[in-house]
């Protein structure tokens, strides 16, 4: 089979360009760190999720400390709102500290992205996304439900304020693990 | 010989498929520029924003679906049937036409029974308020599951008449290369059957059972990976067909001839091999998938992109080629020397160019980390506008002013008309994706009516969000504008005067199928490598995902949506309905009791 000389060329250039792409998304991954939401948040009846009857932090979501250095959000996701996060509800966390999201759904599939930022996860019944991220920068940010969950999809926002770590002021009960 | 000369019957089935095609896109449009101008805020006054996402899904389904199967499988009848020179089997064709016309027609009704007021159909709401993608636990009536698994049965059907020409062909001709044209119908389908089993279980095997209330729980992720199992290599079934016609009938509307047959078979090789095991790439955010799946399906994603960079080349040269032939000179001024006045060329030619900037936006997808700050973000939808709504789109429709009066012995009714018409779309798909790109980055969501929150607002980096969205709505009238055109322009070259002498043989590549190696042509053993690397990359996830979630989702119900009438339109709308739905109501029970 003759191959034009533009032609190899081209393929080799091509060739690179995906070597070169695959080698980028893998640095990130393994260079910067960036983990992508996996399955480790584990597995949830969503039907005990609704009746908070999970024997888990969701049965009470909110913000959990974990040390001065880690805080746990526990969100569910629900047919048109956060809770916490949606209303007058928000998400309080401190700025520059370790905040693990974990995000589960009473209902249907829902979308968790917090605009202006790469925290962003599929919410799927069933199942606890988990993704953990500091933030750098205080003030209000935006939170979105970026999936299709039903009639009145479009109302399911919220917001997370993110305060600076000293005067940040922690409400629950500290949790030892 | 003209093509309807010479195959009247195979002929009238490509003019049905092409008519169903061209409704649905009409109709898919109107829904279409109805939600651009609602979800940018420019007028709200014709539906409610819960009515909002009955539109989107028609939108999804009849033009992802309908408009893409119904003219795919009029171009694959005409390609096969031209290029081994016998008629389609007719009986197969007819029934594969039929099924996929019935289950079109069924899914059309279920999602249209959400603005007509969701009128009881075999004892649930007639409504299908699902949006393109299904996922479960959202639930629709059962006459929607139906629908789309009738479509996709008709689609194999379809396939199945390609390849008893092929047989038939074959036996006449047992030492011939496959023509290449046939080659890709052939490649195309194999690689369908392979995606489709993913839907037809997801379809068949859950969604209708369930919705038929066999059984009450489901899990979500099993089924949304199976839709995703077809949904990547879906976006290859709409692409390829557009590849054929780039590769075996954009180089004579240049005035020359394909650069090579021989690597166009390697390109379809290579799509039949890896369209299939990349679609976890579209769960790249979901919980429940081990990052290591995520990792092998991003790689192969990254290979998915070797064949289509391939195709740039081989289409740019053999225009170049034309150019040249035409008397085109110089590094650039070639260019200059094609055939700019014909609608089939341009549009083909800028669908081209639009698929280029369309690619680069899928590599940014592509990359699993980069994808966080893009994911179900107006990005997307932004993204796939090039490609299915341009790449694709704009080459039927300008495929479809070279073929048609081919198919009809009509001349089209205006070609300065088609040439405005491709131009439009080239014009308002740049203003709209490039605004629905640009809205991404800055965080505002996909598929929803009114991406305004309260108590924060995003914030453009440069621009402003009020600006992008006005460009969004002036793109999105162009689009519809330019379909108007289209349509009308195709409805009206019936009255034009009939003659016969439209069209001319298609030109033989450079470098002939002989110069291949005859392995390429061994479709049994491309289908058996294929179906090895879906297995190998899915059945592992779908273990775990089912080890983890259990076949039956545990706890997970359904939830059926639909959308209250709220509106003005709605009300007159659905008493204008009242008769159709009383006489559905009538005749699909009688059928189906």
């Amino acid at each position: 089979m003759q191959v034009h000389d533009f032609e190899k060329l081209w393929l080799g250039a091509a060739l690179l360009l995906i070597v070169g792409f695959i080698a980028t998304v893998t640095y990130g991954t393994v260079g910067a760190g960036v983990q992508m939401v996996d399955d480790s948040g584990g597995q949830i009846d969503p039907q005990a999720v609704q009746q908070s009857n999970t024997g888990t932090n969701f049965d009470n979501p909110g913000v959990v400390k974990q040390s001065d250095d880690h805080y746990v959000v526990y969100v569910v996701a629900q047919q048109f709102q956060f809770v916490p996060g949606t209303g007058d509800n928000p998400i309080r966390v401190p700025a520059d500290t370790r905040i693990t999201f974990k995000v589960t759904s009473a209902d249907v599939m829902h979308g968790f992205s917090i605009v202006e930022t790469n925290i962003n996860t599929m919410v799927i019944p069933g199942q606890v996304a988990e993704v953990t991220a500091k933030f750098d920068e205080t003030g209000t940010y935006g939170l979105v439900c970026h999936e299709y969950c039903g009639a009145a999809h479009h109302e399911m926002g919220g917001s997370i304020e993110v305060v600076e770590k000293s005067n940040y002021t922690y409400n629950g009960t500290e949790v030892q693990n | 010989m003209v093509f309807v000369d010479e195959y009247p019957k195979t002929s009238k089935l490509v003019r049905r498929q092409f008519i169903v095609a061209f409704v649905a896109l009409g109709i898919g449009a109107l829904f279409g520029i109805v939600q651009a101008l609602h979800r940018t805020g420019v007028f709200r006054g014709l539906i409610s924003s819960a009515d909002y996402y009955t539109l989107l899904t028609g939108h999804g389904v009849l033009l992802a679906l309908v408009f893409t199967t119904f003219f795919i499988a009029g171009l694959f009848g005409w390609a096969v049937t031209s290029s081994l020179q016998q008629e389609l089997p007719q009986r197969v064709a007819w029934w594969a036409f039929r099924l996929m016309l019935f289950g079109s027609v069924l899914a059309t009704v279920a999602i249209l029974g959400g603005v007509m007021g969701a009128p009881s159909i075999l004892g649930q709401d007639l409504s299908a308020d699902v949006l393109f993608t299904f996922y479960a636990p959202l639930q629709a009536h059962p006459l929607f599951y139906v629908g789309a698994a009738l479509l996709i049965v008709g689609s194999w059907l379809a396939g199945l008449a390609y390849f008893k020409s092929l047989w038939q062909w074959r036996a006449e001709n047992p030492d011939e290369r496959i023509p290449l044209q046939a080659f890709m119908v052939l490649t195309t389908m194999l690689m369908w059957y392979i995606a489709t089993i993913g839907i037809a279980i997801a379809v068949v095997g859950f969604l209708l059972p369930w919705s038929l209330g066999l059984f009450d729980n489901i899990n979500p992720l099993l089924t949304r990976t199976l839709f995703w199992f077809w949904g990547h290599p879906v976006v290859y079934f709409w692409l390829m067909p557009a590849y054929l016609l780039w590769y075996t009938v954009l180089p004579t509307l240049s005035g020359g001839r394909l650069f090579s047959d021989p690597l166009a078979r390697v390109v379809f090789v290579l799509f039949l091999l890896l369209s299939t095991p990349v679609g976890i790439h579209h769960q790249y955010v979901d919980p429940g998938i081990a990052e290591g799946f995520k990792m092998i399906a991003m790689t192969n994603t990254m290979f998915l992109l070797l064949p289509s960079l391939l195709t740039a080349f081989t289409v740019v040269a053999s225009m170049e080629h034309g150019a040249r032939q035409r008397g085109g000179t110089g590094l650039f001024g070639w260019l200059r020397a094609l055939p700019w006045r014909n609608p089939a060329f341009t549009g083909m030619a800028l669908a081209g160019l639009m698929f280029a900037a369309g690619g680069f936006s899928g590599m940014i997808n592509a990359g699993m980390n980069i994808n966080y700050l893009i994911h179900n973000t107006l990005w997307v939808p932004g993204h796939f506008h090039l490609t299915v709504g341009t790449a694709v789109a704009l080459t039927f429709m300008a495929g479809t002013y070279w073929l048609w009066p081919q198919l009809t012995n009509r001349q089209l009714y205006s070609r300065p008309i088609g040439l405005a018409q491709v131009v439009i779309w080239f014009v308002g798909m740049a203003l709209m994706s490039n605004a629905m790109h640009v809205m991404g980055l800055f965080g505002v969501p996909r598929r929803t009516a009114e991406p305004q929150y309260q108590g924060f607002d995003f914030l453009a980096s440069f621009g402003s969000i009020t600006e992008f969205r006005l460009q969004l709505a002036l793109g999105a009238t162009l689009l519809f504008i330019s379909t108007v055109l289209f349509v009308g322009n195709i409805a009206a070259s019936s009255g034009t005067p009939k003659r016969s002498g439209h069209g001319r043989p298609l030109s033989q590549p450079l470098s002939g199928a002989a110069d291949s190696p005859a392995v390429l042509d061994n479709l049994r053993l491309w289908f058996g490598i294929a179906m090895v690397l879906v297995v190998l990359a899915y059945t592992l996830p779908l273990v775990s995902i089912i080890d983890g979630g259990g076949l039956l989702g545990r706890g997970v119900e359904p939830v059926p949506v639909i959308a209250e009438p709220l509106t003005t339109l709605a009300e007159p709308l659905s008493a204008a309905a009242e008769p159709i739905t009383e006489w559905a109501k009538a005749t699909l029970g009688g059928v189906l009791r």
